[in-house]
């Protein structure tokens, strides 16, 4: 466990810096946001960046590779970039644990190797939380706010930033930066733990269960009834989705430059109408069934095929950004009977 | 503050479905905190009385849903509008998008919704939001006690710069009509076009970079009703689920933006929506200032069955290089 204090932050993302790209959040009119730390850049104090961490893993768009066309020829161009080392300061622990929802399914066969190199050449430097929002639940999927994972996890209390390697990666970067940092203890660090215990305690969605949800579900949601009365307002917009730390799905499209091929990934949405088209159209026809896959899939389909494991870790993000402000906390508690009276 | 209360609705609504005039109702549902209000359709007097909301957070606009409402049953349903919202309902029916025989619209009042961003940001753990007190919002916090917030400074730009408090459209009115305002909507239209053609395009590009293209801006937009948006459309050839290029976000909201001129009533849902605060409805205003400029004032929505001024020929209309030369050295 090593410390620095909280004046000296500015020299410790320096030093991390000169090495490799660091990003963290920090405050823009629209919310916190993971920037590249340049000199001046000032930490955020907000709870949790507006758009979540996996961006940095599975971002919103990339290229997978060019095809160059002359005459009878077909050029593939490598345009591959994702093998660049960077550091990810002031992830929570509801985005840690997306990133093993988002693991399970980009690292099992057929590995992804876009994500798999990100993932590789990432080093996590997780953020305890001090102050949860209403809007929080991750307690609800078995996550502690105040112990993330991660490479190295970040605890800050009044005056200084504890720092404790996990993994190997962390280890290496904790050892780099072990000058400007002195050993510290766990005495401040598990006085603050014990605060923020208490006011997640406190939280209103702190009694909220998974009781009833989880593998092996499927039908005994499929068919209820109040999928009508929730999804009857649902606007079929991707605003969940895209500021969803766990939501995976995307789509494949080759873009013609007039001389080639750009062929490139992209987020996509069951929310929309146009989502998984085959051949037969698109298979859910109504917003119904659209709006009842994306839950079914955070609370069923997802565990089933995951030991268990939900995929939603509580960050609200959905509960923040909804235009209609319909949500999963909603849905868990309509469709969750009497553990969620 | 609303000046009308919630019994008052609750109570018009329960009435109009006991005596048959309506089979069910569109307003507003409590959420699990004060300030997260879903648009709901209630069948009954008990639903009403145990969930129907009646506050400062009722900032949707329930118009466009009338477009697929009205099209499930052959009865009436009684449709809640604000005042801007009667903007919307009027559009809609000059596009002949729904049948107004099977709508019965109850106008309220309103004095103004909260921006949710607004109260989020300045307000940590939010527990409770008291907004009894016409000036004040007290908010009970996690961590700072009761926090008390000037109601103005929670109020979202289409609200400051409130066009109208009068109905255009209603069966009923609950409370007081009011009038069309001298809002000041386009001051920030102006100081964006006083900006040289540079900054101009440096603001928008900031704003508009930060799109995620989730859409919100279009499905919640009350013009925007097309049963087959091009931009879902794979056969379109613009189909786009995300950009290729920063360009790509200018492409698609200015595109939007020119669809819906002449018939956005500047109602604001846009903005409100949008998760990554652009502020969409300038774009919107910009086209109404300058239809309001070129071919004398136009309000979208004032009435039913007007025609655009830019759908409306007429021989005295201006020459497209009067347009440019108005720009001066900005345009």
């Amino acid at each position: 466990m090593r410390k620095i204090a909280l004046n000296q932050l500015d020299q410790l993302f320096a030093e991390i810096a000169a090495s490799r790209k660091l990003y963290l959040p920090v405050d823009t009119k629209a919310g916190a946001k993971f920037e590249p730390w340049q000199q001046g850049t000032v930490l955020s104090d907000a709870l949790n960046t507006v758009r979540s961490a996996k961006d940095f893993f599975f971002p919103q768009t990339e290229n997978l590779m060019d095809f160059k066309v002359e005459g009878k020829n077909i050029e593939v161009i490598d345009t591959r970039s994702e093998c660049e080392d960077f550091v990810l300061f002031g992830v929570r622990a509801c985005d840690v644990k997306s990133f093993e929802v988002l693991d399970r399914v980009f690292l099992a066969e057929p590995v992804d190797t876009y994500y798999k190199n990100r993932r590789e050449h990432g080093v996590i430097m997780s953020l305890a939380c001090t102050r949860p929002q209403e809007t929080c639940f991750c307690g609800t999927f078995g996550i502690d706010a105040t112990e993330p994972e991660g490479d190295v996890v970040c605890y800050k209390t009044e005056d200084a930033l504890y720092l404790d390697a996990r993994t190997e990666k962390g280890s290496a970067l904790l050892e780099s930066l072990g000058c400007l940092t002195e050993e510290g203890d766990w005495a401040a660090v598990d006085a603050q733990k014990a605060k923020t215990r208490e006011y997640l305690a406190k939280l209103p969605l702190a009694d909220l269960k998974t009781d009833g949800f989880g593998a092996g579900t499927t039908s005994k949601f499929f068919d209820a009834p109040e999928w009508k009365e929730l999804s009857a307002t649902c606007l079929g917009c991707g605003t969940c989705t895209f500021v969803c730390p766990t939501c995976q799905c995307y789509d494949i499209r080759d873009f013609n430059t007039g001389h080639g091929v750009k062929r490139f990934r992209c987020w996509d949405s069951c929310m929309y109408s146009d989502f998984t088209k085959m051949s037969a159209g698109q298979p859910r026809l109504t917003q119904l069934e659209r709006f009842r896959q994306r839950f079914m899939h955070k609370l069923v389909y997802y565990p089933t095929n995951n030991d268990g494991l939900f995929s939603c870790v509580g960050c609200g993000r959905c509960l923040a950004k909804c235009p209609i402000q319909m949500n999963i906390v909603k849905v868990m508690k309509k469709l969750g009977g009497s553990a969620n009276d | 503050m609303q000046e009308v209360k919630r019994e008052v609705l609750v109570s018009k609504a329960s009435e109009l479905l006991n005596n048959g005039t309506v089979d069910r109702v569109l307003g507003w549902k409590a959420g699990e905190f004060d300030y997260d209000i879903t648009p709901a359709v209630f069948y009954t007097a008990e639903e009403l009385e145990r969930d129907f909301v009646w506050n400062d957070f009722c900032g949707a606009n329930f118009s466009k849903y009338l477009v697929a409402e009205t099209g499930k049953s052959e009865n009436k349903l009684l449709v809640f509008l604000k005042p801007c919202d009667t903007y919307s309902f009027n559009q809609l029916l000059t596009e002949h998008r729904f049948d107004r025989e099977r709508v019965y619209a109850v106008g309220v009042g309103c004095n103004g919704m909260l921006d949710i961003s607004k109260l989020r940001s300045s307000a940590e753990g939010i527990l409770h939001v008291h907004t009894e007190d016409a000036d004040k919002v007290a908010v009970d916090t996690l961590y700072d006690g009761t926090v008390t917030l000037d109601r103005a400074s929670l109020l979202p730009d289409r609200c400051v710069n409130c066009k109208s408090k009068k109905h255009v459209a209603y069966d009923e009115l609950l409370g007081a009509d009011g009038e069309v305002l001298d809002s000041g909507r386009f001051d920030e239209v102006e100081r964006i076009e006083r900006m040289t053609p540079d900054e101009r395009f440096a603001f928008w590009q900031g704003e508009l970079s930060r799109c995620i293209r989730c859409n919100a801006c279009r499905d919640v937009c009350p013009a925007c009703t097309c049963e087959k948006c091009v931009f879902d459309n794979p056969q379109s050839g613009v189909e786009n689920k995300a950009a290729a290029t920063s360009f790509e976000e200018q492409m698609f909201h200015i595109i939007r933006a020119f669809h819906v001129a002449g018939r956005c009533t500047d109602c604001g849902e846009c903005s409100r929506v949008c998760p990554q605060h652009i502020p969409l409805h300038l774009l919107n205003r910009k086209f109404i200032k300058d239809i309001d400029s070129f071919y004398g004032e136009y309000q979208a929505g004032a009435e039913v069955g007007s025609r655009a001024p830019i759908v409306d020929y007429r021989t005295d209309d201006l020459e497209p290089g009067e347009a440019v030369e108005r720009g001066g050295e900005h345009a």
